[in-house]
């Protein structure tokens, strides 16, 4: 058993233990939340190469008009595989489910979360619904070519593999519809001795948020694939109009998940911001209750805007205006809290660590992101730039200068503590460096040439976009080089770095408490919390 | 399982399902009258009173802690909204 | 595993929060039909009349029946009856097949005049009573899945009961059970109200 307090090299914690199977069946059947956090972490991270590499691949066809490098049907099959791998595959999971399972119940001080078995059974739906999302490229009438969208009525007619990865989807949605319930009852039931909701750490905070929308509305994205599926084999009609039915309903059923999906993939990343930034200021958080309050608001009032996606598609004026106005309301708490992180870091004693760096371009690109959406959310100036290249710019500063960023950023927090061990912090800080200029380069161009004029998802375009998306495409080599040298680091961080104590940040947060890698129980005794979770001075580590 | 879960009687439930028996007979009578625009919202309310019956009574809900009774009524105001919210298109178009 | 205190309000929030997500499922098909019932009120009232108000009833009474035994099987439980409270639960999976078999023969008969999804009958007909009869067979299928499901569950309850895993003691498994069998008979009522009963 490892002990709290002397860690040595040879302490592995819950790495070193020998379960019921040895090998790699030690990983796939086991049930420590922290081998599952693992788990999913390495597959979210294969995946998200595989889509970055598409997407350096569009990047590159679209160097030049007209054909550079694929046909046109490679290219639709391309970015809808970008899409639907880093959206189900890499972004939904990314945070909760790798560094949530791994992080949550150390910071609850619970031994595991409430249901251990379905937590497995969670990944293993995860890992079935991407298999069969693979399967779809290379079985039936070839690779989905709908983008992630899988709006009708293409989707329906269209002979390429659609039927295979709705169900691939529906699966996925179950996998994160079981970890929120897991992670929401965990929540509620685990916390340990003297952790009142008060005290509970903000990571915790956005996760419970995130829980409850994952419970609320991935169902109606299961029962719309559903849909989708049966219409393609049976011609139900429910969304042709020849049979009476209504293409924007599936729109509305689409967006009714896939809208407050946004807030699964980004509050949990506002999460581990909210963790990072105190631990690096040397300060409590500013405004602990805004905070909370924020993140529970932004779950709510972001169930009820998916509309705003649907601005052109013929809906109601009336519905346009009110989903516009509610659209703006979601600014507000996602505002309050971008102010309290510079107030926490406002007289902060800043230590710019690489996590700290990836937090510090997080509320930058966030910012510019959300900005951005508040031209897309306003009905009068999105219907000039709807569906353009500004809207893939403007997702993707939120996506992955938000989401991107707050993982990376969790890896270089969390990851010494899981391995125990540390990674190159010089290396880590050019590899961030490179990222940060890369993803600028590469999504501001892609904005202005959107406002310009140039469509999104088109496999062509005009001579007079050449010298714009020659800059974007060269952003995005910039980029590649950033995220390998930062993978590289990591990995070898991970495996062979010099070997860190318990608490190398100085986090007054429970999972600090024990040693690193955490042991297979986590607490030798069910530990007692006194203290808030940013309450540096009485947690003794300043 | 802790002493203090509540034992629902056979007395209770035998009443709760005789009155949903009655209910469904009362539901059927009352839609071969034509009411018009009515007769969906009175289906639908003998269906939400035999729902709550089954909820309180069968799901043991009126014994459950305040905490599941909100969780409930949360989760169906969602649904409430996403409905009401979908409707605002479709009846305005 | 060591033992751990076995938290019993966890596994029924847990059981609580599954059955929302399940609400929600059914949920979007709720969405659909209160469109589409604003969109074309004349042909779902045409189209409703032609489902049997004599066999939707008699399915209700059924599940209502079933969704009784359940109830009465956990309180049998508790009060350490099992041989009652294993014939209430075998009542109820027999209930379930009662169900199943009278569905079939409402969709055989359907399918005999040509109604079902995708037929060329269903492309003549008005395009409101076409999505009716779509919604219709969609919801029921989902729900006869359900149906399905839960008789499965309750088998695996029963199993318990029997070999005394679940007992007077420790009975969650069973009233988990039951609560998915509940969820069951409370989509059916909305549907029987919506479908069946529509004028």
């Amino acid at each position: 058993m490892a002990n709290a307090t002397t860690h040595t090299p040879a302490n592995r914690g819950f790495l070193e233990k020998s379960g019921r199977y040895g090998g790699i069946f030690s990983w796939i059947f086991s049930t420590d939340h922290k081998r599952i956090g693992l788990l999913y972490f390495w597959c979210i991270v294969a995946f998200f190469l595989i889509g970055s590499l598409l997407g350096a691949l569009i990047r590159l066809e679209l160097f030049a008009p007209g054909r550079t490098i694929m046909g046109a049907q490679t290219y639709n099959a391309a970015f809808t595989l970008h899409g639907v791998i880093m959206i189900f595959l890499f972004i939904i999971p990314s945070v909760p489910a790798a560094f949530g399972n791994m992080i949550l119940p150390l910071q609850l001080g619970a031994r595991d979360v409430s249901f251990p078995r379905l937590n497995l059974f969670s990944w293993w739906l995860y890992v079935i619904g991407a298999a069969m999302a693979v399967t779809a490229l290379f079985t039936g009438g070839g690779p989905p070519d709908t983008g992630w969208t899988f709006y009708v009525p293409y989707s329906v007619g269209t002979t390429a593999n659609v039927s295979l990865a709705a169900i691939a989807v529906f699966i996925l949605g179950f996998s994160s519809i079981l970890t929120g319930l897991n992670f929401i009852t965990t929540i509620h039931r685990l916390r340990t001795k003297g952790l009142g909701w008060g005290r509970l750490p903000l990571f915790v905070w956005t996760l419970y948020a995130t829980a409850w929308i994952q419970l609320l509305a991935t169902p109606i994205l299961g029962i719309t694939v559903v849909l989708l599926f049966v219409e393609r084999v049976l011609g139900t009609g429910l969304f042709d109009p020849s049979l009476g039915g209504d293409p924007i309903m599936f729109q509305h059923l689409f967006w009714i998940y896939s809208h407050p999906a946004v807030y699964i993939m980004v509050l949990p990343a506002m999460g581990v911001i909210s963790e990072i930034i105190p631990v690096f200021a040397r300060k409590p958080a500013f405004g602990y209750k805004a905070m909370v309050i924020s993140s529970l608001a932004i779950a709510f009032a972001g169930s009820l805007v998916w509309a705003h996606h649907m601005y052109t598609s013929g809906m109601s004026d009336t519905a346009v205006m009110i989903f516009s106005l509610l659209t703006f309301l979601v600014a507000i708490p996602s505002a309050i809290k971008v102010f309290n992180w510079l107030a926490t870091m406002y007289k902060g004693s800043i230590l710019l660590d690489p996590p700290m760096l990836y937090a510090l371009s997080f509320i930058l690109l966030f910012s510019i992101g959300g900005l951005t959406g508040l031209v897309l959310g306003s009905a009068a100036t999105d219907v000039s730039v709807h569906d353009t290249h500004f809207v893939v710019g403007h997702f993707h500063y939120t996506m992955f200068g938000g989401t991107g960023m707050a993982f990376f950023g969790a890896m270089h927090y969390w990851l010494p503590k899981i391995y125990g061990r540390m990674y190159n912090k010089k290396i880590a800080t050019i590899a961030w460096v490179t990222i940060f200029v890369g993803i600028n380069v590469v999504y501001m161009s892609m904005m202005v040439v959107g406002v310009q004029g140039m469509p999104r998802r088109y496999y062509d375009y005009l001579p007079e976009f050449t010298a714009l998306n020659r800059v974007s495409t060269c952003g995005a080599w910039v980029l590649v080089t950033g995220l390998l040298m930062m993978f590289v680091n990591i990995f070898y961080g991970t495996f062979r770095g010099k070997s860190v104590g318990s608490n190398p940040w100085g986090g007054a947060t429970l999972e600090w408490t024990v040693s690193s890698p955490p042991p297979p129980e986590n607490f030798e005794e069910e530990p007692v919390v006194t203290h808030g979770p940013y309450d540096f001075k009485k947690a003794g580590v300043v | 399982m802790t002493k203090h879960e509540h034992i629902v009687s056979y007395k209770t439930i035998i009443t709760v399902w005789l009155l949903l028996l009655v209910l469904t007979g009362v539901t059927v009578g009352a839609s071969r009258i034509d009411l018009g625009a009515l007769n969906i919202w009175v289906a639908l309310g003998i269906a939400a009173t035999k729902s709550s019956l089954v909820i309180s009574i069968f799901m043991h809900m009126k014994y459950e802690s305040p905490v599941f009774k909100l969780f409930l009524l949360i989760a169906l105001s969602v649904l409430a909204i996403f409905v009401g919210l979908t409707l605002i298109d479709v009846l305005y178009r | 595993m060591s033992e751990h205190h076995k938290d019993y309000t966890g596994a029924k929030l847990g059981m609580w929060f599954f059955l929302f997500t399940e609400l929600m499922l059914f949920g979007g098909l709720f969405i659909l039909y209160a469109v589409y019932l604003k969109r074309y009120p004349k042909e779902f009232v045409t189209a409703g009349d032609q489902l049997s108000v004599v066999l939707g009833t008699t399915n209700t009474l059924v599940l209502l029946t079933s969704s009784f035994f359940v109830a009465m099987s956990i309180t049998a439980l508790q009060r350490g009856d099992k041989k009652f409270s294993l014939r209430l639960i075998g009542g109820t999976i027999a209930f379930a097949g009662v169900f199943l078999i009278i569905k079939y023969f409402e969709w055989t008969a359907k399918f005999h005049h040509g109604v079902y999804p995708g037929s060329p009958h269903m492309k003549e007909i008005a395009p409101g009573e076409s999505i009716f009869f779509s919604l219709y067979f969609i919801t029921t299928g989902l729900h006869g899945i359900h149906v399905i499901i839960g008789a499965l569950v309750l088998a695996w309850a029963m199993l318990g009961v029997k070999t005394g895993k679940v007992n007077g003691k420790d009975w969650i498994l069973l009233e988990n059970a039951g609560l998915y069998w509940h969820l069951v008979d409370l989509i059916w009522i909305y549907v029987f109200a919506l479908y069946y009963l529509v004028l």
